[in-house]
């Protein structure tokens, strides 16, 4: 149990946000947190995805797919215009508890009527995970390099659907996505009067991301979970349905992702397919390997500072390439995570005399797909 | 009548090139246990450098350099890359070739440009055809089906007949025992990389003056050759071409039978995520998936 | 009534047939060995009766209940533990957290309640690490318990295999080729733990090539021959069986590894 770890490092970051935020603001360069923002909500992705590729052993090439999902739904729901429904003695009342909203046309001057955004933003949650469970469900039987093609296939073909089909608005997406209030006068908007409030909004997102996946990947759940990845066999022999638990796993992975992806839709006001497109999920796994596979902590620091760095456009034209380098480089000579050999070499210089174990090289039987 | 035949030709064309992926993927898999992400990028490749090269010489010889340049490229990423890893994990061996392919896609970009090329046809131009049954086929597509039928018999022979092949397959079957046997498996990866690259340069430049090359084009001609490997058992490389035939003759037909164009290409994505739930171990294959694939 | 009864068990791979009308019948406090030369397919048996494979015929019953058709996690739920011939160990733990998932079982807390860190969960958590230690103490490795699994020799692994398979308070223990890889000093130690489990109730089902051991520790022996049971009975018996011996060659049989 690090529950006194995990406490100090959540306080520290939560102070480090706010030292971001405030450093940002004094100095008159709010428009970082815009890019913050969005690196925020990438991270909980990736954290989300850490949780299934690191800790559980499953990988997916597809989980831009789920983000789709919950971006694409949140969009299409709360833009689509349902024009009865204002009339109506049902519409009125539904207008009235807040199930649908209004929001004035956008060239004229009538009123549009559609789903409320949170509603929206719960119905994209709720199609990932079902979406989840009919993937996963096969899916999670197959191993290795099965299960990558499989997740891949999922992902290109959400790509090719939200590409393809004219009321997502095919390759230009869907924009003029209205706002999701949050409290009273604070909403999940690109609104730049809103800048501050929605960087705080991402970040304790982010952040209860992390302190849930924290507890979880250090509990009787997460030892299964690692279980899982270390030997299947062994785990399913130690009383653990692993077929259940991988499935679970996948679907949270999945609603996280929706999540997020829902919640980017409203901060950017816009969707397009290029977020559901197969380098997006490539990139997430990238970033959850740099991070050190099974690290929460690793696959938030990477996701983020990977993420802004990218929309800063610090890697220029070389934006993929970075990330393709970054899979190579970290999977040839560390493949546990640049942060274990990193961790042995301060062990190693602390207690000199204390073998060091070698981290890079675990002692895994060769995991060959077909025997 | 005449339409029909027109998409069975076309099927058949872009079938053949998802063959040639197919081959590329079963060989190295059979050989190494590596799934290689980058398959689709040799075909660019092989493209893209016949396209430069044609621009001094005759086709013919921009063709055969491409293939020997690719054929290099191929031995020396398996040596920089795969050689080193001692005990590499699935999951190890799928992120570098996934990186691989990224970094050649941007490679290729800052090389090529995006611009989209293609080769001059073989035989004629984009004007000329053989009368069918009635259909207008280009010239082309009998340049791709000969050398995709001719590339297939060579390796079906070399697989079988020489000694060279015959250690290859050893090495599938059982890399302990072949080595034991005296057998470099070593330079058997390397060498099942290098035929690999080969084969899918050739399919690059053969099929570049119908579907254009860009850097980008490897990945989606990857994912339509892991359905057609997918459909004929992965690591099977002649059931593997019968599958990449059945893929694009599926993918053809799906638009003859009403499917949106733009979803043509789900087409193929389909097939492989539907051949994976329903049977991971291909459709020519009798029996259960080997007990590896099942247990990791 | 037997703890466990196999009946009629076969299992055939590809064409050939690795197990076939094998029954016998474990009784409750014993320890009873599977011998058999290399082949005899007796970790098939294992992995039948484990849940990891399906027989193609035959019927296991464990406690009275039909056990054949279910998954492995709810054959271990039934009562029976296994350790693995080829070890399979969770190596990116520490040897504690491998056998505090051997605790699974003996746990409920779900990820809500983890994610809350509900005080019920913090408690049960604390159950689970101390019962670990108590069953890493009596395999004597309790001073390894922080040290990843990867840092511990192979006899050491084998021993937290066995922790992590005592855990979750198994009825029968299934144990494939524990000796192999030890020294003889190991060994002895080994032999001396199985009878301390038998004797703290659990019942013993060993598959083992170690033959002095199975004829010092076991009450009942079983001999499979190519998929065959050819010879079942007490250690003495199994001596004295013409047909045992002609397969061993006589003289080997009291050596170790065939």
């Amino acid at each position: 149990m690090n529950t006194g770890k995990t406490a100090a490092g959540i306080l520290l970051l939560t102070l480090l946000a706010v030292a971001v935020q405030v450093g940002a603001s004094v100095s008159g360069r709010d428009y970082y947190l815009t890019q913050l923002t969005m690196a925020a909500y990438t991270a909980a992705v990736v954290m989300g995805l850490s949780l299934l590729v690191g800790y559980t052993g499953q990988i997916s090439l597809g989980h831009a797919g789920f983000v789709a999902i919950g971006a694409y739904t949140s969009a299409f729901l709360s833009t689509a215009p349902l024009a009865h429904a204002s009339g109506t003695a049902l519409g009125k009342s539904l207008l009235r508890f807040h199930v649908l909203a209004s929001r004035p046309e956008l060239y004229g001057d009538g009123t549009v009527v559609s789903l409320a955004p949170g509603l929206a933003f719960l119905a994209g949650l709720l199609l990932a995970g079902l979406v989840a469970v009919g993937i996963g469900y096969p899916a999670l039987r197959l191993h290795g390099h099965y299960l990558a093609m499989a997740t891949l296939g999922f992902g290109l073909i959400v790509y090719r659907l939200v590409l393809g089909t004219a009321f997502l608005g095919a390759a230009d997406g869907i924009s003029s996505v209205p706002p999701l209030p949050i409290l009273p006068g604070v909403a999940c908007t690109g609104e730049p009067g809103q800048r501050i409030a929605n960087y705080y909004i991402a970040a304790g997102f982010t952040l209860m991301v992390l302190l849930f996946l924290l507890n979880l990947t250090d509990s009787r759940t997460g030892r299964a979970l690692r279980a899982i990845h270390g030997s299947e066999r062994a785990a399913a022999a130690t009383g653990i349905d692993t077929a259940a638990y991988k499935l679970k796993v996948f679907v949270l992975s999945a609603i996280l992702a929706a999540a997020a992806g829902g919640l980017l839709t409203f901060y950017r006001g816009s969707i397009g397919p290029s977020d559901a497109g197969a380098m997006k999920s490539v990139r997430y796994v990238a970033m959850v390997a740099a991070g050190g596979m099974a690290s929460v902590w690793g696959a938030l620091v990477v996701g983020f500072v990977l993420t802004f760095l990218s929309l800063r456009g610090c890697f220029g034209s070389f934006d993929d390439a970075v990330f393709g380098v970054v899979l190579i480089v970290i999977m040839s000579f560390t493949p546990e995570g640049p942060f274990g050999p990193l961790r042995t070499l301060v062990v190693r210089f602390r207690a000199r005399r204390r073998p060091a174990l070698a981290n890079g090289e675990s002692e895994k039987e060769i995991p060959r797909v077909v025997a | 009548m005449s339409q029909i035949v027109q998409f069975f030709f076309s099927g058949l064309t872009l079938g053949s090139i998802y063959a040639v992926v197919a081959l590329g993927f079963n060989l190295i898999y059979s050989t190494t246990g590596i799934l290689n992400f980058a398959q689709g990028e040799f075909l660019m490749l092989g493209g893209m450098t016949a396209v430069t090269l044609a621009r001094f010489t005759p086709i013919p010889v921009a063709v055969v350099g491409a293939v020997v340049i690719v054929t290099l490229c191929g031995g020396v990423l398996e040596i920089l890359f795969f050689r080193r890893l001692r005990r590499p994990t699935v999951l190890q061996m799928i992120i570098i070739t996934i990186g691989l392919s990224i970094v050649i896609r941007e490679v290729a970009l800052h090389v090529w440009d995006e611009k989209v090329r293609s080769l001059s046809y073989f035989t004629g131009n984009e004007c000329s055809s053989v009368r069918v049954l009635g259909a207008g086929i280009s010239p082309q597509v009998f340049w791709v089906l000969g050398t995709v039928a001719l590339v297939v018999l060579l390796l079906h022979l070399f697989l079988h007949r020489s000694l060279v092949g015959r250690a290859m397959r050893a090495c599938a079957s059982n890399p302990e025992a072949a080595m034991l046997a005296g057998i470099n498996t070593g330079r058997m990866r390397t060498l099942a990389f290098m035929l690999s690259a080969g084969i899918g340069a050739l399919g690059g430049c053969v099929i570049s003056p119908i579907t254009m090359t860009q850097y980008d084009s490897g990945a989606g001609l990857a994912i339509k050759g892991f359905a057609a490997a997918m459909l004929g058992g992965l690591g099977r490389p002649m059931p593997g071409v019968l599958g990449g035939l059945l893929v694009g003759l599926a993918e053809a037909f799906s638009v003859y039978f009403g499917m949106p164009a733009a979803y043509k290409d789900a087409t193929a994505f389909g097939i492989l995520v539907a051949v994976l739930f329903v049977r991971p171990q291909g459709l020519f294959s009798s029996g259960e998936l080997q007990a590896g694939a099942q247990e990791r | 009534m037997s703890l466990l009864e196999v009946q009629g068990i076969a299992r055939a791979f590809g064409g050939v047939q690795a197990l076939q009308e094998v029954s016998f019948a474990v009784e409750t406090g014993q320890i009873h060995a599977v011998i058999g030369p290399n082949g005899a397919g007796k970790t098939t048996l294992f992995n039948i009766i484990s849940g990891l494979l399906r027989p193609h015929a035959g019927r296991i019953t464990f406690l009275g209940r039909d056990i054949t058709a279910l998954p492995p996690h709810r054959i271990s739920r039934a009562g029976i533990a296994r350790t693995f011939q080829t070890l399979a160990l969770f190596e990116n733990m520490t040897v504690l957290e491998n056998v505090m998932v051997g605790r699974h079982l003996r746990s409920h807390s779900g990820a809500v309640a983890a994610a809350l860190r509900l005080p019920r969960q913090l408690h049960e958590e604390k159950r689970i690490r101390e019962a670990a230690l108590g069953y890493l103490s009596s395999v004597g490795l309790f001073s390894k318990a922080e040290a990843p699994v990867s840092a511990l020799s192979f006899g050491q692994r084998r021993l937290v295999e066995l922790a992590r398979a005592l855990a979750t308070e198994p009825r029968l223990l299934l144990l494939d080729e524990p000796a192999s890889g030890l020294n003889p000093r190991e060994t002895d130690d080994l032999a001396q733990l199985i009878r301390r489990v038998r004797d703290d109730s659990v019942t013993v089902l060993l598959v083992e090539h170690d033959m002095s051991m199975v004829m010092d520790i076991s009450d009942e022996i079983l001999v499979l021959h190519y998929g065959r049971p050819i010879a079942s009975g007490s250690p003495a018996e199994i001596r004295a069986d013409p047909e045992v011996i002609a397969i061993y060659l006589g003289g080997e049989f009291t050596g170790a590894a065939c």
